[in-house]
């Protein structure tokens, strides 16, 4: 019996849900994929579901994702930005989203900067909540779309060889992207500069490296993060030129591995730091699908969140 | 022992589809005009086995023919039980002034094909949409939808169950009557 429906009512984290649950967004996500490329992008299925994404942290790409997904999926969809809010007269979070609701919203998208903020609120209020990013822990929605552009890329990511690059310390991406891989079968390697790699991460199941030319020799796919400077209270790397130097990828390193690799990046790119132009530009990126894929697997995401009979 | 009545065999199924065929090329001169599309799941196996009896009947006919998901469509979505697993839909042609012949094995209620004709417009406009069905409850209906090809009508209780197998998918072609979902 194929599963219809996701284990459970919020998406907070990839670490909540299981192997079937991605296998079923996966498959939804397929069948959206077809909707946004018709002439007229749109499905009436959540026309009578108010969803609000609220944003306490900047996002310009997500939220524009989120927000394409529920507009194609005919939903009414309400912006909040914590700059332009009460938040900044001193509001709690749980106040903020309890006169969101009040207004009968039945969704919340939300990212927040402190970790584990979806928790709380989903132990005290009753709409679904999904975690668009919170601060350094989990950030799902990326991990799925990130995996799917994989398997599409690929044909599958059991098995594979995965190598996540970049700052791993800070990366929500990296941890969610950790946790569905695994999920899923890959083998998963994370590769930075020792500072920016956390000391305990081995214990998620991942290898370590912390030369570049290495991890690329061993791995099908490399997911290249961004240095978040924004981030970094105290000099994680002596100088950008340095990072450069030892962990940003061109097309002559690429060139001289003797295999092609595909190249990720959740975007937004440095260019020139840990992308070069001519490698982010080229056949071997599947930067653009990711981007495309994110709006199918946004869609498939609130779809069977609403869809699930509460119970 | 299999529950449930025949009401249709596998003879009487292949001479049923066969009319149906020969229905649907007697409506239709203009053959290029024409496309079939196949509900999913169960009527694109039906659309498929008519599509074959049309190209029999008319060597290699010009009409195309596609599949239609209608999970995104439904005004039950929240209200189900059990949440419908989305198909494919499958139609990589335009069905602006086309004659478009929805397919699917039973018309009920005709929340499915309400539905279906919903999605159609998000392809184009079509000159005219029919219906063609293989098992027509025609007393059970919520909306004023009818069926313009029939295989067989039948009357039964709100509670009864018609089941249209398939071969490929059931091991053979028949439809067999049920008194409720559970028997």
């Amino acid at each position: 019996m194929f599963q219809t429906q996701l284990s459970t009512k919020h998406l907070l984290g990839i670490n909540y849900i299981h192997q079937d649950d991605i296998d079923l967004i996966f498959k939804t996500a397929t069948e959206f994929k077809e909707v946004i490329n018709r002439p007229i992008k749109k499905v009436p299925s959540l026309r009578d579901i108010t969803i609000a994404n609220v944003f306490f942290e900047n996002s310009t790409r997500t939220r524009i994702s989120f927000e394409l997904a529920e507009r194609r999926l005919s939903a009414d969809v309400v912006n909040f930005a914590a700059s332009s809010s009460s938040v900044s007269k001193g509001e709690t979070l749980l106040d903020t989203v309890n006169n969101i609701l009040a207004m009968k919203v039945d969704m919340v998208v939300m990212r927040h900067p402190a970790p584990g903020a979806h928790h709380f609120l989903a132990k005290h209020i009753d709409a679904s909540i999904i975690n668009a990013g919170d601060g350094t822990h989990e950030h799902p929605t990326q991990a799925l779309l990130d995996a799917y552009s994989i398997q599409e890329k690929i044909g599958t990511v059991k098995g594979k060889n995965i190598v996540i690059v970049g700052d791993i310390l800070h990366s929500r991406v990296a941890l969610s992207n950790i946790y569905c891989l695994k999920k899923m079968g890959a083998n998963v390697m994370v590769c930075g500069p020792s500072t920016l790699i956390p000391k305990h991460i081995k214990s998620l199941g991942v290898e370590v490296s912390y030369n570049l030319r290495e991890a690329l020799q061993w791995c099908d796919v490399a997911n290249v993060l961004r240095i978040q400077l924004e981030r970094q209270d105290v000099n994680f790397i002596p100088s950008q030129r340095e990072y450069i130097k030892f962990f940003g990828i061109n097309r002559q390193l690429l060139e001289s591995l003797g295999k092609e690799i595909v190249i990720m990046h959740p975007g937004p790119i440095n260019r020139g730091v840990e992308l070069a132009s001519d490698v982010a530009d080229s056949a071997s990126s599947i930067i653009l699908q990711q981007v495309e894929n994110g709006v199918a697997i946004r869609m498939a995401v609130l779809y069977l969140l609403a869809g699930r009979r509460s119970n | 022992m299999e529950n449930g009545r025949v009401i249709i065999s596998a003879d009487r199924f292949d001479l049923i589809a066969w009319r149906l065929a020969h229905q649907i090329i007697e409506r239709h001169a203009d053959m290029s005009k024409m496309c079939l599309i196949g509900i999913q799941e169960r009527g694109v196996h039906l659309a498929h086995k008519l599509r074959q009896k049309i190209e029999i009947l008319l060597g290699q006919p010009s009409f195309k023919y596609g599949k239609l998901d209608i999970t995104f469509y439904r005004d039950d979505f929240r209200m189900r039980e059990i949440p419908i697993r989305a198909s494919a839909t499958e139609i990589d042609f335009s069905i602006d002034k086309k004659h478009v012949i929805l397919v699917d094995d039973v018309l009920y209620t005709g929340r499915t094909v309400h539905a279906a004709i919903a999605a159609l417009q998000d392809f184009g406009r079509p000159d005219a949409i029919e219906m063609l069905c293989m098992i027509d409850r025609r007393f059970n209906r919520h909306f004023p939808i009818k069926a313009d090809y029939s295989g067989m009508a039948v009357d039964a209780l709100d509670e009864a169950y018609v089941r249209v197998k398939f071969a490929e998918v059931d091991g053979l072609d028949e439809v067999r009557l049920y008194g409720g979902r559970h028997e």
